[in-house]
């Protein structure tokens, strides 16, 4: 048995090695004193002295991080209330909701990019040329809050396939069984439907903030001129030919993304115990 | 608990920022710069078709080799111990969360010329075999902005997306179903065939739709890895949207046309695997 | 007897084109065992909703001690319910789940404290406090949710065919246990089931239901003894329903005979349904037999045999100490106090025939009662 294993063992690390070569060379030569990502020439830190004194990209990342936590709690928010809403549906018109909450998952991102960004030019049109926009002196343009909406629409969609399932495990009476006790409408939802969703509620929130900030094709056609994101600053970056701040930043991403990963596994471990321990624990009386 | 009117803000919501822009996408589509419906911004499309047929192709091409490498990955995987599964699982995540523009850069410095591949290459002496035995005169492989390097650059990126979704499915089949098979005199590599195969297809289907639709609707690889030398949809529709060709109309159409072939890809894909679960997301 | 309580008034339930409650009128005393019992669909989940406040009749009214309560909603009802799968809180430990109904009316910490110990000492859960509902087994989740209700001191409890989920054994033993809970606590039950030997272990009253409407209410003898039609007297135990005809008071045929009963008030040769059970009928000897018959099939329960006796085309259910070779001729006697007339109904003619007889007879009573009100808003 373990012989004719090894051929597939082989095989599985290869792939590991092909995902992680290009990778383990960003980190190694993050360290590196030349310029080149081809030719060692010695440790040094310099990169990541400047990358943390490259105020474009310092504010890029800034900017990426406020627009990610703002858009994944906004979403989260949007999202939860809708999940709800779309679980007291009935079966017809919650299919219909699902079907279209699921195209920015399924859609191209490039479509959902350039279809928000016809969107956004033709509301600013229309609305510069408005009588309102003359009469207040504003003019509209793409910008942050454009890009917010558009993070918003992409996140919201993650937090509802985070929450739905969580909804779909209650106990249906658990929520009559607060209110029989009791407790009125909001405090049965506050004390005991929020309790026993918030594991997919900040499952949705996280995976909608990486989502956020990993974003680089809808960002570049919604943020207009004004304002950059880390993923399109990197972008711009990389078609240099030799740019060794791109690898600091990517053995600082890697770092934070691992970070990240571990948490959200830990956490997932923690609750499959429990719902096993459960299992285990109603196993005795089971008929089987 | 059961109230549908907290859904509404984001009925509302999906409707202006999800609808409407792909409405917007159509009827941008059948008109003219001047406001007037046109067909012609599909009459014109002609000449754009080798954009269409290289990312067809490449896609096409990067989305068999990610099956050909990802369902045996998939497969072995399951077979592991639980925590092997975990953290094996984990692996295959992590680089899918840092940035694909890092990831696609670090193959830039790898695939060149004097890259750390043709360097290897060169250290062990592998050119100047080839030159002897063959009377060539190489001294590296030609890697970088070629459309193998594009195709190279899909598969790295999105290979996670057809693992993923495999192997959820194949570790969800019953081990009882498999014993069941071998108890009815089923070899190894009939169960494989008859039974744990046609199971797992719905994740192979999910797979290659989450690794077929990125592929053939990139514009960054095809300009980082392909040096610009080959045109993709991606790059095309780019151009006409923020690009010096600026002519939404035509770029519309030309997203809806490559909307429309794809989603006619995926009905057929999914009639012939009946039974889809729907895109496994994650 | 105890005053009323409960008032249910011409209610009338209906989702769509559906009719769920058929015009029902029911009066419920004051500490009283009430048992609505009847097949999935029945409509007793949605009275007992209806009570809880969790659903509002299409029409008629709901009094609560001569108060209507068609309005009110739950949380401000004297209504506590024990929901069929327990609708515990996961996150919370048995102590707070318990607590919970305290909590939101304010209640002082050391009462607080003494309400929610004795609580548990009543289902026998003293000490469980700390514990998470997950490591509990069905039974003692099941106990946990009737301390919660009872916490509160509700005037009435509801239960949701609360012990649906628990295996046969552990169920005898709840039945015995929500007995003496009820009388020890001194409070109205209105308890949901489809299992008529648990309506006929608990109650003191039963409501049988069918398709929306009461077919029958009484003690659990009356129901057993005299019930109302064919229906009740199927679905309660086992019944042979036979056609027949009233000639005199006290006097019934079938089959072309004339058998001595106790029953009267009828008009003179007035039709009727006759109901006997299988343990009413004796075997005898062919020549002894008020009735001769063959005997098709012969299973062993136990206690007694299940012999199906073909008489003329229609098979009857005897239950016997007495084996019979299947294949023999047998005659029956049945005495006058055997033999139960009921009028003509609806259900005349649907039930009490053996010919498609299953070993498994129990079961059929027992099918899967859940989703009768799915998707009812």
């Amino acid at each position: 048995m373990s012989k004719r294993r090894i051929p597939s063992r082989v095989f599985t690390v290869l792939v590991y090695l092909f995902l992680y070569a290009p990778i383990a060379l960003l980190i190694i030569f993050s360290f590196n004193s030349g310029r080149s990502n081809r030719v060692w020439e010695g440790f040094s830190l310099q990169w990541y002295l400047e990358f943390f004194q490259d105020t474009r990209l310092l504010g890029a990342l800034r900017t990426t991080l406020i627009l990610s936590v703002l858009a994944a709690v906004i979403a989260t928010l949007l999202g939860t209330a809708a999940a709800i809403g779309f679980y007291s549906m009935r079966r017809r018109s919650r299919g219909v909701c699902l079907a279209v909450n699921n195209i920015p998952l399924t859609n191209a991102d490039i479509i959902t990019g350039v279809s928000m960004m016809l969107l956004f030019v033709f509301a600013i049109g229309l609305f510069n040329a408005s009588p309102i926009s003359q009469a207040l002196g504003l003019r509209w343009r793409m910008g942050f809050g454009t890009l917010l909406i558009a993070h918003i629409t992409f996140d919201a969609p993650y937090v509802i396939l985070s929450v739905m399932p969580k909804l779909r495990q209650l106990d249906p009476n658990i929520y009559e069984a607060a209110q029989d006790l009791g407790a009125s409408g909001l405090y049965a939802f506050r004390r005991v439907i929020l309790p026993e969703i918030l594991p997919g509620v900040l499952n949705g929130m996280i995976i909608a903030f990486t989502m956020s900030i990993d974003d680089f094709v809808i960002s570049y056609f919604t943020k207009g001129s004004g304002v950059t994101t880390l993923a399109v600053e990197i972008y711009t970056m990389v078609k240099k030919p030799v740019t060794p701040e791109i690898n600091a930043l990517s053995t600082l991403m890697f770092v934070c993304v691992f970070a990240l990963l571990l948490v959200v596994n830990v956490r997932q471990a923690r609750q499959e115990t429990a719902s096993e321990k459960r299992k285990a624990a109603l196993m005795p009386d089971a008929q089987s | 608990m059961r109230n549908r009117s907290l859904a509404i803000p984001y009925v509302v919501w999906m409707a202006v920022f999800v609808i409407a822009p792909l409405l917007l996408i159509v009827v941008y589509a059948f008109t003219a710069k001047d406001g007037g419906v046109t067909l012609s911004n599909f009459s014109n499309m002609g000449q754009y078709f080798p954009a269409f047929r290289h990312s067809f192709v490449l896609a096409v091409t990067a989305t068999v080799i990610c099956i050909l490498i990802g369902y045996p990955l998939a497969y072995f995987l399951s077979k592991e111990g639980v925590l092997v599964r975990k953290v094996a699982m984990m692996l295959i995540m992590l680089p899918m969360w840092m940035n694909f523009l890092l990831r696609t850069y670090a193959w830039m410095s790898l695939l060149d010329d004097n890259g750390l591949i043709n360097q290897f290459l060169s250290g062990i002496g592998f050119f100047r075999l080839i030159n002897t035995l063959f009377g060539t005169d190489l001294t590296c492989f030609h890697m970088i902005n070629t459309q193998g390097a594009i195709v190279l650059g899909m598969v790295y990126n999105f290979l996670p997306f057809m693992i993923m979704p495999i192997f959820s499915v194949i570790d969800k089949i019953d081990p009882k179903v498999i014993e069941a098979a071998q108890d009815l005199g089923a070899n190894s590599a009939m169960v494989f065939r008859k039974v744990i195969f046609p199971l797992s297809l719905p994740g192979v289907l999910s797979g290659v739709t989450m690794v077929f639709i990125p592929s053939v609707s990139t514009f960054a690889l095809s300009r980082l890895l392909g040096g610009g030398k080959t045109l993709l949809l991606g790059d095309l529709i780019e151009m006409q949207f923020l690009g010096n060709a600026y002519n939404p109309h035509l770029g519309s159409a030309i997203a809806l046309v490559m909307m429309v072939i794809v989603l006619v890809c995926m009905a057929v894909m999914n009639r012939f695997g009946e039974g889809e679960e729907g895109v496994a997301v994650l | 007897m105890s005053k009323e309580l409960i008032r249910l008034s011409d209610c009338v339930m209906r989702f769509d084109e559906d009719v769920i409650l058929d015009h029902i009128n029911l009066y419920i005393n004051d500490k009283e065992f009430l048992t609505l019992l009847g097949p999935s669909g029945c409509g007793k989940t949605t009275m007992l909703r209806i009570i809880g406040g969790f659903q509002k009749p299409t029409s008629g009214d709901v009094f609560f001690d001569g108060a209507r309560i068609n309005d009110v909603p739950p949380h401000k009802r004297k209504v506590n319910t024990v929901f069929q799968k327990y609708a515990l809180f996961t996150h919370m430990n048995i102590f707070e789940n318990v607590a919970f109904g305290l909590r939101i009316a304010k209640t002082p910490e050391d009462e607080l404290r003494r309400r929610v110990e004795e609580a548990l000492t009543l289902v026998n859960l003293a000490g469980y406090g700390k514990r998470s509902v997950n490591s509990l087994s069905g039974g003692q989740q099941q106990r946990v949710a009737i301390a919660r209700a009872i916490v509160n001191r509700p005037q009435v409890l509801l239960l949701d065919e609360p012990l649906g989920a628990l295996d046969l054994k552990l169920r005898k033993d709840m039945q015995i246990e929500l007995k003496r809970i009820q009388q020890q606590v001194g409070i109205t039950f209105i308890y949901v089931t489809h299992d008529q030997e648990e309506a006929l272990t608990m109650s003191d009253t039963i409501v049988v239901m069918n398709q929306g409407k009461i077919q029958q209410i009484g003690t659990p003898e009356d129901i057993y003894n005299e019930p109302k039609n064919a229906f009740v007297a199927d679905f309660i135990g086992e019944s042979n329903i036979i056609d027949g005809v009233m000639h005199e008071d006290y006097v019934v045929g079938m089959y072309g005979r004339r058998f001595q009963c106790l029953d009267k008030g009828f008009a003179p040769g007035e039709p009727v349904d006759v109901v006997i059970r299988p343990e009413d009928i004796d075997i005898v000897p062919e020549a002894q037999g008020q009735l001769t018959g063959t005997v098709t099939e012969v299973t062993f329960k136990g206690v007694h045999y299940d012999t199906i006796v073909d008489f003329r085309g229609f098979k009857w259910l005897i239950q016997t100490t007495d084996y019979s070779e299947v294949g023999s001729r047998i005659g029956v006697k049945i005495d006058p106090d055997g033999f139960h007339i009921m009028k003509k109904s609806p259900y005349s003619g649907m039930f009490g025939d053996y010919s498609s007889y299953s070993a498994e007879y129990d079961e059929l009573n027992e099918g899967p009662d859940e989703g009768e009100d799915e998707d009812a808003e």
